[in-house]
């Protein structure tokens, strides 16, 4: 394995060949893309918090915190996923980034766009423009309106045959006929939804393209084919934040993997750590996450994710990790950085510490009870 | 006891065959695997084969004896999204205990937690609803369940837990199920047997 500094010394070497020269399927022309990382990020989360205001009985009222210690960002071309179970906030940070919580919502810490503050002024400013949502489904559409009339969305009228042209081209390119033009939605077969419904955001020329669950119960060929729209849309310069729970689809396409849980950030990943089963690993979270996929061993860990009305004093995993110490149960552990990714752990990453582990037992002994455990349930 | 289904056919309109002469059999204590692409009609033969849809031609039976329709069905069938198979309404413990009295040993082994019970659906997460729908179906009187994409919605983890824990109560009370999915790794991972919808069905 390559240390640390020769890892760093590549990246920075691609980053300079970085530009890619391809024609643009729509305009014709030759377009220069910044295939690689740009250096600022174009969309900055910071340590952001969100609770809800709820009425318990009578007049009392409660604030229920679902978001806690968030940050992630975003950068052009690039695909982040933000991945997580049910319930761990991923949809919430997209409406958070939209603007569209419900007035009950507190939202604090800050947001940046394009090296502004993100405002729910500028907020509304840009959704459907330069913030685009491809939701999770047909129902996000309006039943009685013709496809090609919600996928153009309200333009002026001198705009109408302008955005009718593109929408036609867009359609071409993602394979829709003519006659899906004036379809309804439940016309719609799975894959063909899909497609406008990625098409919406691709007609807005959106810089920033947030897909909620995109995914869930495709057929592997509509999935591969969903997938690469996204592929498409951060080759052209976009940043694509790839919300889902099946971390398998997101390897496929990201390069980088945020794991979500219980409202806050456990790991950010590059894609390639999951390599060589997950070597690179650093939260046991994330680390649990793969060995559980059906080709991976289908491991499962105890317990569940904790309510949002639990209050919990140390590190949100602590119930259910195999390499807790005594300080996770004190405290909230920092986000801190780890060989190109970040990580909220006390106990650095997963491999260090197996290493630590071996070479000295007399100090880690406490450790090495837990990790018997571990592979004895392994074995099961 | 063995579940079949004989030359099944339906449509959902005239001379527009989702099934046509479709034939489907398995045995108490088996998990077969189902897959197809979407839109070729796995859910519409899981909705026939456990009673949810009656205009169709053909034939289900099991042990060649029909399934009476009055009384509790031996079928039992779960869907994809369980927040749309409760009542927003009502509080967890009425929808589990719905059909029957959820003995404590399978409350138990799906992990729900007492304090759950008293919750509104809205306040669980799908992997834990989906746990809860699970639950009232596999009561001692089911013989075969179908699991229409019981797991699509939910995180790795959880789905392992869901399958292991489904598996061990099929295995010791002996009920047949079938696992339908478009996730061929969870098939091969789950099943003894796998059946391709294309192959069966003559559309």
């Amino acid at each position: 394995m390559k240390n640390k500094a020769e890892i760093y010394a590549g990246e920075n070497l691609s980053d300079k060949n970085g530009v890619i020269i391809q024609k643009d399927p729509l305009i014709g022309s030759e377009v220069i893309i910044k295939k690689e990382k740009a250096t600022e990020a174009l969309l900055k989360v910071h340590d952001i918090s969100l609770s809800f205001t709820q009425y318990t009985s009578g007049l009392r009222q409660t604030e229920l915190k679902v978001i806690s210690n968030l940050s992630i960002e975003a950068y052009s071309g690039e695909i982040l996923a933000v991945v997580g179970s049910s319930g761990s906030g991923k949809s919430l940070l997209a409406h958070a980034i939209l603007g569209i919580l419900p007035p009950n919502a507190k939202l604090g810490g800050k947001i940046e766009y394009n090296g502004q503050k993100l405002t729910q002024i500028r907020k509304e400013e840009l959704r459907g423009k330069e913030i685009a949502l491809v939701p999770q489904s047909v129902n996000y559409l309006d039943p009685l309106m013709r496809i090609s009339d919600q996928v153009i969305g309200d333009v002026e009228d001198e705009d109408e045959k302008l955005m009718k042209n593109l929408q036609r081209k867009i359609f071409q390119r993602y394979d829709l006929k003519p006659e899906v033009d004036r379809m309804f939605p439940h016309e719609l077969s799975g894959g063909m939804a899909r497609r406008v419904l990625v098409s919406t955001a691709v007609i807005s020329s959106a810089k920033l393209i947030i897909a909620d669950e995109p995914t869930p119960g495709l057929d592997e060929k509509t999935l591969n084919e969903t997938l690469s729209y996204f592929e498409d849309m951060a080759d052209n310069g976009c940043a694509v934040i790839l919300i889902t729970h099946d971390i398998e689809a997101a390897l496929k396409i990201s390069d980088k993997i945020a794991v979500f849980y219980a409202g806050t950030v456990l790991e950010v990943a590059n894609a390639r750590d999951f390599k060589n089963n997950g070597e690179n690993l650093r939260h046991p979270y994330t680390m649990a996450l793969w060995n559980a996929l059906p080709q991976n061993g289908f491991q499962t860990i105890d317990g569940h994710q904790p309510m949002q009305d639990e209050v919990i004093d140390g590190c949100i995993f602590y119930q259910r990790c195999f390499q807790k110490t005594d300080i996770c149960s004190k405290g909230i552990p920092p986000l801190k950085e780890s060989n190109g990714g970040v990580v909220r752990c006390n106990n650095a990453t997963y491999k260090e510490f197996l290493k630590k582990a071996d070479e000295a037992p007399p100090v880690y002994n406490h450790k090495l009870e837990n990790l018997s455990v571990l592979q004895e349930s392994k074995e099961v | 006891m063995l579940l079949k289904g004989e030359n099944i056919s339906f449509g959902y309109k005239k001379n527009n065959w989702v099934l046509n002469d479709a034939n489907i059999s398995f045995k108490s204590g088996e998990v077969l695997g189902l897959i197809g692409d979407s839109g070729s009609g796995k859910s519409t033969l899981c909705k026939i084969l456990s009673g949810y849809e009656n205009n169709y031609q053909g034939n289900i039976n099991i042990d060649g004896k029909e399934i009476p329709l009055k009384g509790y069905h031996p079928v039992q069938l779960v869907f994809q999204h369980p927040e749309k198979a409760v009542n927003p309404k009502w509080k967890m413990k009425d929808i589990l205990n719905e059909g029957h009295n959820v003995s404590q040993d399978i409350l138990d082994s799906f992990g729900i937690k007492e304090n759950w019970l008293n919750r509104w659906p809205n306040e669980l997460s799908g992997g834990e609803l989906q746990r809860f729908a699970l639950a009232r179906a596999l009561s001692p009187k089911t013989r075969f369940l179908i699991a229409d994409e019981i797991t699509t919605m939910v995180d790795a983890i959880t789905q392992a837990q869901i399958w292991n824990t489904v598996l061990d109560i099929a295995e010791e009370q002996n009920i047949g199920v079938l696992v339908v999915s478009h996730e061929k790794k969870l098939i091969k991972q789950l099943c003894h047997d796998t059946l391709y919808l294309d192959d069966i069905n003559n559309v």
